[in-house]
């Protein structure tokens, strides 16, 4: 091969001078169809509702003070606060509270115990874990309607076991939307825990046994602070969903339980519709989602610190 | 030292962990077998409900709803796998260059912001720029949202092959197409099929932000699903959901071995 050129061999398979056309796709497509729609969503809601849906392009307060405030049906009246819009999210949080609490209470352990298997077990039982998830959101909430409805299999079961007399009234109920918030995201509350619960030395909770720590002692003061930042994702990875919920409160909740999902698509449909207002809804509802990952950033930072 | 990793209890919750995802799957998969025009009792086995899917009087409006689903699925995920591969290679095999941290927060973002707030603003984005909404606004929305989970386990994949098999195949004059088509994309491909089977799976399964932005008289298999059950389930319903549990399955199997495969490679 006398003559031919030297191959390059140094920093030959380095693909950084190549990074901007391989990264352009991502910008674009993510930049333009999110990023920008995203900002020009914040836009839309400090401008003026058109009556047959869409914005006329005139700056104003106006969905926000909606939103906050109640100057009479006439708006002549000084602004007292309007809880209906708030109340509305603080429904959704104290709904998606509930159910990050519950997929807490049975994802840990379920996590734990499926980490503490031989490894040639776990991927079984994680592949279990994962299957519903893969599962249509859709179909699974159906499904979940399906089974706890009034005269649903759920109640004819109970009934035949004689535990009830009368069909329990689940759907159009709060504890309807939680459970299927609950199922909804489940496996996201135990994909990050088992990831942790994992990575755990086990040695630091035998030498806490060796020092005569009681079981739950050993879990509470040694196990959870070490596994902490898996329990603070999963915590994350199910409530921020379940907050904009659309499918679970509209499908298995009545009109006692609408949520904030319900709100921003109603601000969407037909001519009722009040864009400017939806969008400031999304933007309220944006925050509040940023306010929670800045939180889990700050926790995850200083427990990295520790 | 069995003794600090059992918990008492902890096997119980697991269990019912498993019953409470599964039972209503299960359930319906049952009753989508029931020879009964009511939904309530059982009327013994038939295969009826899934004759009708395809031949019943709603046959043509869920084939026109499925054929949309899988073609927009087919293309987002090819789409979203190509971007996703391309974008791994900068941002594992790129070095350090300004912005990466910008990039790496772009790439997430489909998945940081709430599918709802996604909704509106990709509504808003597409009516202010006067794009009619229907099957293009679907598929451009969904490549945009596939693309963080095509990107996860691509980069993953990527991060645990060693350069040394690329500059091995350079050293030999293999040209950097030669490289990548012959040595890196072929490692590579567990990763690539994990990532394109989930984009195709995230895609098909997406009812929020579709139905925001299909526009009138366009539907997808969900949004059709969603439409006839505002009216009450009816078994066609469940025989529908039935076979779009059977595609999941199949779906998660296939990645399910495609990562024991890539685990048995691992470089």
């Amino acid at each position: 091969m006398a003559g031919a050129p030297l191959p390059p061999s140094n920093g030959g398979t380095s693909w950084s001078r190549l990074k901007t056309p391989l990264l352009l796709p991502t910008w674009a497509m993510i930049g333009v169809f999110l990023l920008i729609p995203v900002l020009l969503m914040a836009v839309y809601s400090f401008l003026t509702k058109e009556f047959r849906g869409g914005v006329i392009w005139d700056f104003t307060l106006a969905a926000y003070d909606q939103f906050f405030f109640n100057r009479g049906l006439f708006g002549d009246e000084p602004p007292v606060i309007e809880w209906t819009y708030i109340s509305i999210f603080w429904r959704s949080i104290w709904q998606a509270g509930l159910a990050t609490v519950a997929c807490l209470l049975v994802g840990f352990p379920t996590a734990w115990f499926i980490a503490t298997r031989p490894p040639s077990q776990r991927s079984v039982w994680l592949f279990l874990i994962t299957i519903p998830y893969w599962v249509n959101l859709l179909i699974r909430t159906v499904s979940l309607k399906f089974l706890i409805r009034d005269n649903g299999p759920l109640n004819e079961f109970l009934m035949g076991l004689g535990v009830i007399t009368d069909p329990l009234p689940l759907v159009n109920t709060n504890l309807a939307v939680q459970l299927g918030l609950f199922y909804s995201y489940l496996p996201f509350m135990v994909l990050p825990i088992y990831a942790a619960v994992e990575r755990y030395n086990f040695a630091l909770s035998e030498a806490a046994a060796d020092l005569y720590a009681p079981r739950w002692t050993i879990l509470r003061e040694v196990v959870l602070p070490v596994v902490k930042p898996g329990i603070v994702a999963g915590c994350l990875l199910v409530f921020v969903p379940s907050l904009g919920a659309f499918l679970a409160p509209d499908l298995l909740g009545g009109a006692k339980t609408y949520m904030i999902g319900s709100l921003i698509d109603e601000q969407f449909k037909g001519s009722q519709g009040n864009w400017p207002f939806g969008a400031a809804v999304a933007v309220v509802l944006m925050t509040l989602v940023l306010i929670a990952l800045f939180l889990q950033a700050r926790a995850a930072a200083k427990g990295a610190r520790e | 030292m069995k003794g600090v990793r059992h918990y008492p209890g902890f096997l119980g919750i697991t269990i019912a962990c498993l019953v409470v995802l599964y039972a209503p799957l299960i359930v319906v998969t049952i009753y989508s077998f029931n020879d009964s025009n009511s939904i309530t009792a059982w009327g013994g086995f038939s295969w009826r409900w899934y004759v009708d899917v395809f031949t019943g009087p709603e046959a043509e409006r869920f084939g026109a709803a499925a054929w949309n689903s899988i073609t927009i699925a087919l293309i987002a995920a090819t789409a979203s796998t190509a971007i996703a591969v391309a974008a791994a290679l900068a941002m594992i095999r790129g070095g350090r260059f300004r912005g990466k941290s910008a990039t790496y927060a772009l790439i997430n973002l489909p998945l940081l912001v709430p599918e709802i707030v996604t909704a509106v603003a990709t509504l808003i984005f597409f009516s202010a720029i006067g794009l009619t909404t229907g099957y293009l606004t679907i598929l451009i929305a969904h490549i945009t949202f596939c693309i963080p989970f095509a990107y996860l386990p691509i980069a993953a994949r990527l991060s645990g092959i060693e350069e040394t098999y690329e500059q091995a195949a350079r050293d030999l004059y293999a040209t950097r197409a030669q490289a990548f088509w012959l040595i890196l994309l072929p490692l590579l491909m567990p990763g690539v099929i994990s990532g394109y089977l989930l984009a195709f799976i995230i895609s098909l399964d997406d009812f929020i932000i579709t139905n925001f932005v299909k526009g009138a008289g366009m539907e997808t298999l969900p949004t059709a699903i969603f439409g006839s059950v505002k009216q009450g389930i009816k078994p066609n319903i469940m025989a529908i959901s039935t076979l779009m549990l059977a595609v999941s399955v199949l779906f998660v199997t296939l990645s399910y071995f495609v990562n024991r495969i890539g685990q048995k490679t691992r470089t």
